[in-house]
């Protein structure tokens, strides 16, 4: 669905609010990209590099070093390419990006938690999941 | 060609249903028939349906609400009196079948199509003028979120007269909302229907949140805001997160039910309770979604009819902002009896508990705002001072319920029953009440008639007492919810005194719709000429009654949180010339097509007409693309055209 700008929303803020969209952020500048390019490149080389290797014996531990490096190449995407930092949109994005996180770690882990008991509490034994196509 | 859908699915065999469906099918074509004799349906088209005017989308919002309040209350009506007679041999006059689909169409239209609606509507209404922005951020997508929303009531209304309705209760759970316990059509209609408003709801709250972020009024700081932006802002930024949970759930169980997944069957590795879990996540959120902006009201009613800035401003802020966070900390209080261990329930009935603590601030003070105040016994403060009595009670019943062992014993009994309509109706309904009072004047030019009004709030009052009290009695001696027949005679008279609550509500609503009809034969005497009528303190108060459509000639200037009480003392001299052309959005139909193709999407699905499905989707992309290459949307009000309303309104204040 096209969200329409508002056409006149360019008068209301021509009364001296903030008109804030992006100005303070940027656009980014190529150093900025380049670095993130090279970063993004690198933090995928080495999970590459670990699992076609070979090099921790354990592939659970390689598994958790990979999410690692996932959430490491996260967070460069949303500095070098989304921008991101506390001074964008007065803040607002930081604020609506710190929120996000809270209600999703919020959802993410109370329901794990939930399910966990609910399914050691609750659940069928787990002779009777043998039987399941 | 018509998938399930056959004569078959007719409820001619339902003496009531076809009653209804006469009355509903005259009430229709009388109606058709007016509105082609007066020649309105061009008028409707151009000035309403395809406006994009924020303040006749928030108008026709709460019309919407108040058409399916009378569809939501007909059935409690039904189901009170269902109960008040199904006693011993008596079997009453609903079967089970149809007492099912009724509380749960109860509960799934006062909820989402009731309140939802009138709330979004006051916001809708009420926000853009309170910071003094000329409309919302997003026009056309305004009003898209109300014609979606209208398509949801449109698709529940259906079940009604072609198929059934859901028998599953309020929140479907399964697995009895599968597709073997399930087979009909009733869950598809809830389903859809949910699904099709969701787009409308979600949409309208980033729609909102970009109006308040963007496009206050200069000087307005965040700390300057009046109370009911604020809550409104948290509302919707609960709306936006919570509503995409609820819409998963429901493809979740979707699939489940179309193409044969497992996610919440009771075998092949599905649970159920794991719907429950999610399907709560949302659920109450929801809940301070809607008691939120009733919050708002209460603040700005309080405050106005005190003649007194509001007491604890910041604390008020900083509660809403507190209520909201934990509105997200305490959804497994709807499920202590599921089975989660002592740990996992000790932390949600103390986060239940923490939450009356912000709720309990918030009542001091609005109390401590009367505290030597010059109180105007107005309606709307009527509506306040019996919300404060009410509200206290439900949440008290509340704190009770958050304890789990107590929950043990009241789970699904009708004292749980008691307690969230104590609560909906106490703190939702009496605010968003008191908040149609207080913004009618604003909204039409002309107050409502006193005598019916305080009749309305006297009936429901009294009404709600008298409805619900016997039900906590019932609860507490283990009677449980959504039965429709008891064998225990006497337990009947304590339903027979709900009963005649529900009449008392009944009568309740009855005065309102007359207050409105007096009030409309009225409205040369109860005419509010300044715009001002209540002593207003923010700034929807600054500009005509009915505003202009560009809300003001020129921006206001903020420098304090009542910023329409600080420019009355400051002696503000209203600008009387200089105007200059007025950069405003053009109607647009595409809304009412789209939402239009919805239903018809919908349909599709609903019965398996898997062609009519086929074709709607493409055609609301086909629609949605095409909308994107009209550059036409945009247009100036002439200098001269704000030139003579600001005149017209000079004249009127001069009292010419």
């Amino acid at each position: 669905m096209s969200a329409q700008p508002a056409p006149h929303s360019g008068d209301v803020h021509g009364h001296g609010v903030v008109h804030g969209h992006g100005e303070e952020a940027g656009h980014g500048s190529l150093k900025g990209y380049v670095t993130g390019f090279l970063l993004s490149v690198i933090l995928t080389a080495i999970p590459f590099w670990l699992v076609m290797g070979e090099v921790i014996a354990d592939s659970r531990v390689t598994a958790f070093v990979i999410m690692g490096f996932a959430v490491v190449q996260i967070v460069v995407h949303m500095v070098y390419f989304l921008h991101m930092n506390s001074r964008s949109e007065g803040g607002w994005t930081m604020l609506a990006l710190i929120f996000t996180l809270v209600i999703v770690v919020i959802t993410l882990a109370g329901s794990l938690w939930v399910m966990y008991h609910m399914n050691t509490n609750m659940m069928p034994m787990p002779h009777d999941m043998r039987s399941m196509p | 060609m018509f998938g399930r859908l056959s004569l078959n699915s007719l409820p001619l065999h339902e003496p009531i249903l076809v009653a209804t469906f006469a009355m509903v099918a005259l009430g229709g074509i009388a109606l058709v028939a007016a509105i082609t004799k007066y020649r309105l349906w061009a008028y409707l088209w151009r000035e309403w349906f395809t406006t994009v005017d924020h303040k006749r989308i928030g108008i026709m919002y709460v019309i919407l609400a108040l058409v399916m309040l009378l569809r939501g209350f007909s059935d409690a009506i039904m189901m009170r009196a269902q109960q008040a007679i199904a006693f011993g041999g008596s079997e009453g006059y609903l079967p089970p079948h149809h007492y099912d689909q009724i509380f749960t169409a109860h509960g799934v239209i006062m909820i989402f199509f009731f309140a939802m609606p009138l709330v979004t509507g006051l916001m809708n209404f009420v926000v853009p003028l309170q910071i003094g922005a000329r409309d919302v951020a997003f026009p056309f997508l305004n009003n898209f979120s109300f014609w979606m929303t209208t398509a949801g009531a449109v698709i529940v209304m259906m079940s009604l007269f072609v198929g059934e309705f859901a028998q599953t209760g309020w929140l479907a759970y399964p697995p009895l909302s599968g597709i073997e316990a399930s087979p009909g059509v009733g869950v598809d209609y809830y389903i859809w229907a949910l699904q099709v408003a969701g787009v409308g709801t979600l949409l309208s709250g980033v729609n909102l949140i970009a109006t308040i972020v963007k496009m206050r009024a200069p000087g307005m700081s965040m700390m300057k805001m009046p109370v009911f932006t604020w809550t409104s802002l948290c509302t919707n930024v609960l709306i936006v997160a919570a509503f995409p949970v609820l819409t998963a759930v429901l493809v979740l169980l979707s699939l489940d039910r179309y193409v044969g997944t497992n996610f919440f069957t009771s075998d092949f590795g599905g649970n159920p309770m794991m719907y429950v879990n999610l399907i709560w996540i949302w659920g109450h959120p929801e809940v301070y979604i809607l008691i939120l902006p009733a919050f708002g009201i209460f603040s700005e009613v309080v405050s106005t009819y005190s003649s007194k800035r509001l007491f604890g401003y910041s604390s008020m802020v900083y509660a809403t902002v507190v209520i909201t966070i934990l509105s997200y900390l305490v959804w497994l209080h709807h499920f202590f009896t599921m089975g989660s261990g002592a740990s996992v329930n000790s932390f949600f009935g103390i986060t239940t508990m923490v939450i009356s603590i912000p709720t309990g601030a918030k009542i001091f003070n609005w109390l401590f705002t009367m505290y030597r105040g010059r109180i105007r016994y107005e309606l709307p403060m009527m509506w306040t001072v019996g919300f404060m009595v009410t509200f206290v009670v439900g949440g008290m019943t509340g704190v009770l319920l958050a304890v789990p062992p107590a929950d043990f014993q009241l789970h699904n009994s009708l004292f749980l029953i008691a307690h969230f309509h104590n609560v909906i109706i106490g703190g939702v309904v009496f605010g968003l009440l008191a908040g149609i009072t207080y913004w009618f004047p604003k909204a039409f030019g002309y107050k409502l008639d006193d005598f019916w009004g305080k009749l309305s709030f006297w009936f429901w009052l009294v009404g709600f007492w008298v409805a619900f009290m016997p039900l906590y009695v019932l609860g507490l001696m283990g009677v449980t919810r959504r039965v429709n027949h008891f064998d225990d005679s006497s337990l009947q008279i304590w339903f027979v005194i709900a009963a005649f609550g529900a009449v008392l509500i009944a009568c309740g609503i009855a005065c309102f719709l007359i207050q409105l009809v007096v009030s409309f034969m009225k409205r040369d005497q109860l005419r509010d000429w300044t715009g001002d009528p209540w002593g207003g303190r923010t700034l929807e108060w600054a500009t005509s009654s009915p505003p202009p459509a560009y809300n003001f000639a020129f921006t206001p200037v903020v420098h304090d949180n009542d910023a329409w009480w600080d420019m009355k003392k400051r002696g503000f001299e209203r600008p009387v010339e200089g105007f200059r052309p007025i950069h405003m959005p053009k109607n647009t139909g595409t809304g009412v097509i789209l939402s239009a193709l919805a239903v018809a999407f919908s349909v599709g699905m609903i019965w398996y007409m898997w062609w009519l499905a086929a074709l709607s989707f493409v055609a609301i992309l086909v629609v949605s693309i095409v909308h994107t290459f009209n550059y036409d949307r945009e247009f100036y009000i002439p200098a001269e055209d704000v030139a003579r309303a600001e005149g017209a309104r000079t004249r009127m204040l001069a009292g010419e």
